[in-house]
């Protein structure tokens, strides 16, 4: 028998799927759009599967950056998804073998419905029904999106390119939350911004990521005993 | 062939982050440094791809159309429109303000 609860976080896990599904879309039209090959972009959404650094991977080397700043920056926007994972470890407590299969699917929606997930079965189940309707529809509307993107005669002047900075906006807003957490996102444009001219590209989004952790690193514990309380995952 | 390199590398990191947060042990986890950092990291990046994305032209800075389409998205976010919604709408303003200069 299927509890109404379970129904529920199924309806909730394929919502989050179909919604997700827009944004894949943008990024696939996006990722074609900045030169990568159709074969690219779904090998991007299928293994790195993890869209704010897949946006990221593509704007580097869309931008001139090489593509090992490109992964670089990919990475240090996936240390978030490491955070999910030390909370859905407890909450999934799995096996070494299945944990490894898991690990893959751990995106900010599967780690949002798993943590909404009141007793631990509805957790897991909130955890498999968001990661696999999310990986469905975001590899689906990623190859619908790059395949239309290769009609398009010039991306730019249906304006593109400004599809991923829209697209960070949107991702960063939720994560405004405290006084701390503009500053944090001032200094990281500021950053960005001046070392722009003085050096080649990808390095200043390296340079503001290293700001913000030596400001973390060196801000007082009382700040962050404040905003430890987050990770409230959205897209 | 380096840009298939960089989608490998990229996605092996990107997984082996999924899973070492997986496998870490707990006092580690529990550390409020290690939250906090992995917190406000994304903050900090997603604010400067945003920005670079806008004025960055090579290595100059640039006020062009991008400008209008961005600060449309800055609006739309702000009116909580929708993810889609947002993209469409700086797109959009962009192309107009292209075809307008």
């Amino acid at each position: 028998m299927v509890s109404h609860e379970q129904l529920r976080t199924i309806r909730n896990g394929v919502a989050i799927g179909v919604a997700t599904g827009t944004y894949g879309v943008s990024f696939g039209a996006l990722s074609v759009a900045a030169g990568l090959s159709l074969p690219q972009t779904c090998a991007l959404s299928l293994l790195m599967f993890t869209g704010a650094s897949q946006f990221a991977y593509v704007g580097v080397v869309a931008a001139g950056g090489s593509a090992l700043f490109g992964s670089l920056t990919a990475a240090l926007l996936g240390t978030r998804n490491g955070l999910y994972g030390l909370h859905l470890s407890r909450l999934l407590s799995l096996r070494l073998g299945r944990r490894a299969v898991a690990a893959h699917f751990v995106i900010d929606e599967s780690a949002a419905l798993s943590l909404a997930g009141r007793t631990e079965p509805l957790a897991r189940l909130g955890f498999w029904a968001a990661g696999l309707s999310v990986f469905v529809c975001w590899n689906v509307a990623t190859v619908v999106g790059g395949l239309g993107a290769t009609l398009l005669p010039d991306p730019e002047a249906l304006g593109l390119d400004v599809v991923a900075p829209a697209a960070f906006i949107a991702l960063l807003a939720p994560r405004l939350v405290s006084r701390l957490t503009w500053l944090v996102a001032l200094i990281g444009a500021a950053v960005a911004l001046v070392a722009v001219p003085l050096t080649p590209p990808a390095v200043p989004v390296l340079l503001s990521a290293a700001a913000v952790v030596s400001l973390a690193l060196v801000g007082k514990t009382a700040e962050g005993q404040q905003t430890a309380p987050e990770a409230g995952g959205r897209a | 062939m380096t840009a298939w390199l960089g989608i490998i590398v990229g996605a092996a990191c990107c997984y082996l982050l999924k899973l070492a947060g997986m496998s870490v042990p707990r006092p580690v986890v529990e550390h409020g440094r290690t939250q906090l950092v992995a917190a406000l990291l994304p903050v900090g990046l997603l604010a400067a791809l945003a920005a670079v994305q806008t004025f960055a032209d090579g290595e100059n800075l640039t006020v062009d159309a991008r400008v209008v389409g961005v600060a449309c998205a800055l609006v739309a976010v702000a009116l909580r429109a929708p993810f889609l919604a947002v993209v469409a709408i700086a797109a959009l303003a962009t192309a107009l303000t292209r075809s307008l200069l």
